[in-house]
């Protein structure tokens, strides 16, 4: 009777998902992968905690998950190593293209344990009849990215399937990056009393990406917030190197990065909703779609918690760089309601804050 | 967009707040009738913030909720043959059947496409003239102009490959079952503003007349809502019980004729059952005998696949207001969205699913502001 009852998009071969939904159950036997698996919410963390780390057994890592590993090296350096895969639809969207995204997305993984990135690796799967002119404006683009980014590109694999086995191109990156000594910032260390802040406007990157699906195209000015956030943090950390939780917002959205940050670390997160900086463009596409812009996906955006004694100095330091210059105090972190995520609505209740189930909006990033 | 920070607006919140703070001298129960004003409900906390005596409770108007699992069973038995599109609405596709739903359909190879619009459906079918399209045509009074616009097109177009299953509910003789029954405390009602966007208010006069109650047609952002408790209130304390339309800025009284037009071409008022609830005399609409071509049941011969409701579900008591979701034995352990025991907990508009995805700890406590 909401007009919002029409829950997701249209997308030939898909499902898109809104609901919400918390506390994890086994996969089910005979049970299949849905997209939702894929989303980046409850569902993939699911996978990981009842198939691949049973799966792997003593061969898995037993650290606290992170955005990437940290490996300590002989002689005492450490490395930041991560792993993603590329398969937004379309390829080409207002702000950006898969490959910066393939190239950002990664650095800003390895950034989020405050590495300075060194190296990329790049690997294709290109469908069968994929226009050449199509693949060398991504690698055209991946080329200037990882120039912005300040990494290499040093390596790489292409592999071509069938048509109609693929979706165009699919790309994953690889990174590999060193870690500051002194520098520490992994989820656990979030400690009550922590000032939590974004570093800007949440929810670009999915609405600008949405508004270009078959079925749904809507006019919007909105650009997605696409970027490389290694100078933000290596801003933050000249003012702080004790910086203590960055996380970057991704698929998901804030909900599910606070979310995940608060279930890790077994604290509780409080932020106000009306501090949370929503571009009004974001706010109306997510208006007459039914999403929450806080389950929307960001690709230029992070989180941070940071010790309240320095927390001015490091947001005045975000503030001054161009990635972070939307930066705001959002809220804190709390003993209480520990694994929680609670806002303070605008009209003064409280509400709990959940990841979305699935993903929101079907293959963003 | 317009009309957004306007209806969210902290001060005047808190002057609506005050008015119904000045205004209740004893204990009221309303019933906001429509699933998206649960959510704005619960997801803004107005019920916290509300003076003890005014109760809100959580009505029916939940489309994907009130669908019976005899109509999911026959959606999934549809969307598993061969050479079938089957489209729906995203909500629908979470929805248990007895041992699946539409999104394992998909994982098992069935070819399920969420769409906005049952047009984009028909343009499927037209992309398409060797499979049959199906579209699921749940929903209240809001979403039924589409899905008889969709069925004129298909006729005009001659496609012979679409149809539609069709679950539509209607809210004025849900609100007279909720009215006669012996067990309602509901004192007035917030009547859901899409709704009376298509239909108008006429319809509700004679119920407000007949059981003397007040019926507010209200919107969706937070100030709406606060602004139909504030007008309902207001009217109980003064012994009326009238028509108010609070949601000017979307409903006129004559409601949309055009769109009302066709759905008098298209559909015909019939008996429905409502899940968790049953059998409501003349709740529903189906194709008329004109249209009857275009009725997947018949088409895919599914009338014959019954499914009865899982006894534990206390899903019907929550969608009449008898109870809240969180005082219901299963919910958030046994029942959540990732196993639910049945719709309410699934749908964007269900009250068990607003609950879960807001209410999930013990309130801290909430201060007004404004």
């Amino acid at each position: 009777m909401d007009e919002r009852v029409a829950g997701a998009v249209d997308r030939p071969a898909g499902a898109a998902e809104i609901e919400s939904w918390s506390c994890p159950t086994p996969v089910h036997p005979g049970e299949r992968v849905v997209m939702g698996h894929g989303g980046g919410g409850r569902l993939s963390a699911e996978l990981v905690e009842h198939v691949f780390l049973p799966a792997f057994g003593s061969a898995a890592s037993t650290a606290t998950p992170t955005d990437a590993a940290v490996l300590g090296m002989p002689g005492g350096a450490r490395v930041a190593f991560t792993t993603d895969t590329y398969v937004v639809r379309p390829l080409f969207f207002p702000g950006g293209d898969i490959g910066e995204l393939a190239v950002y997305g990664t650095v800003n993984d390895l950034a989020m344990s405050g590495a300075t990135p060194l190296a990329l690796s790049t690997a294709f799967v290109l469908e069968e009849g994929l226009e050449i002119d199509v693949l060398t404006a991504v690698a055209t683009s991946m080329g200037k990215a990882a120039l912005r980014a300040g990494v290499g590109l040093v390596t790489g694999d292409t592999k071509v399937v069938e048509r109609g086995h693929g979706d165009g191109l699919y790309v994953n990156t690889a990174g590999i990056g060193i870690v500051p000594e002194g520098v520490d910032i992994r989820p656990d260390r979030a400690t009550p009393g922590d000032v939590v802040i974004v570093s800007g406007p949440v929810g670009m990157h999915g609405i600008a990406v949405l508004s270009l699906r078959e079925g749904l195209e809507f006019g919007t000015d909105l650009r997605s917030d696409t970027a490389p956030l290694g100078a933000l943090v290596a801003a933050m950390l000249a003012v702080d190197p004790d910086v203590h939780v960055l996380r970057d917002l991704t698929r998901g959205g804030l909900a599910t990065s606070l979310c995940e940050l608060a279930d890790t670390a077994r604290v509780g997160v409080e932020f106000e909703e009306s501090a949370v900086p929503v571009p009004e463009a974001v706010r109306a596409g997510c208006g007459f779609l039914g999403l929450d812009p806080f389950h929307v996906a960001n690709e230029g955006k992070l989180v941070a918690f940071v010790d309240p004694v320095r927390s001015d100095h490091v947001l005045a330091a975000m503030r001054a760089t161009p990635e972070g210059a939307g930066s705001v105090v959002i809220g804190r972190v709390v003993d209480d309601h520990p694994g929680m995520v609670v806002a303070r609505t605008g009209l003064g209740s409280t509400r709990v804050v959940d990841r979305p189930l699935g993903e929101q909006l079907p293959r963003i990033c | 967009m317009k009309y957004l920070d306007e209806f969210r607006d902290p001060a005047l919140a808190g002057r609506l707040f005050a008015e119904i703070d000045a205004a209740v001298t004893r204990p009221w129960a309303l019933m906001e009738v429509c699933g998206g004003q649960t959510h704005a409900i619960i997801r803004n906390g107005i019920d916290q913030l509300l003076p003890d005596q005014v109760e809100l409770i959580h009505g029916p108007g939940c489309p994907v909720c009130v669908t019976p699992l005899e109509t999911i069973e026959r959606a999934l038995e549809i969307a598993s043959g061969p050479d079938v599109v089957f489209c729906s609405f995203g909500d629908m596709l979470r929805v248990p059947g007895r041992a699946r739903d539409l999104f394992a359909v998909k994982a098992e190879g069935g070819d399920v496409r969420v769409v906005y619009s049952p047009l984009d459906a028909v343009a499927v079918a037209e992309a398409n003239p060797d499979r049959q399209v199906v579209f699921f045509g749940v929903g209240f009074e809001t979403t039924a102009p589409a899905n008889a616009m969709a069925v004129v097109q298909a006729s005009d177009r001659g496609l012979s490959n679409f149809s539609l299953l069709v679950s539509h509910v209607l809210v004025p003789p849900a609100i007279e079952a909720i009215l006669s029954s012996p067990t309602s405390r509901v004192d007035g009602f917030l009547a859901a503003g899409h709704v009376c966007s298509v239909m108008g208010t006429w319809q509700y006069e004679p119920l407000a007349e007949r059981y003397h109650v007040p019926i507010v047609v209200t919107g969706f952002e937070p100030l709406d809502v606060l602004d139909g408790i504030r007008r309902c209130i207001l009217q109980l304390e003064a012994g009326r019980g009238e028509v108010e339309n609070a949601y000017p800025r979307a409903v006129q009284a004559e409601g949309n004729t055009a769109a009302q037009d066709v759905l008098a071409e298209v559909f015909e008022v019939c008996d429905r059952s409502w899940r968790g609830i049953g059998m409501i005399p003349a709740s529903g609409w189906r194709l008329t005998p004109a249209f009857a071509d275009f009725d997947a049941e018949q088409r895919f011969d599914v009338s014959d696949v019954t499914a009865d409701e899982p006894s534990e579900c206390r899903a019907g008591e929550v969608l009449q207001g008898m109870i809240k979701p969180d005082e219901c034995e299963w919910f958030g352990t046994t029942c959540t969205p990732r196993t639910p025991m049945g719709a309410t907990m699934v749908s964007s508009e269900g009250a068990c699913a607003a609950y879960y995805q807001y209410r999930r700890i013990a309130t801290p406590v909430s201060v007004r502001h404004g």
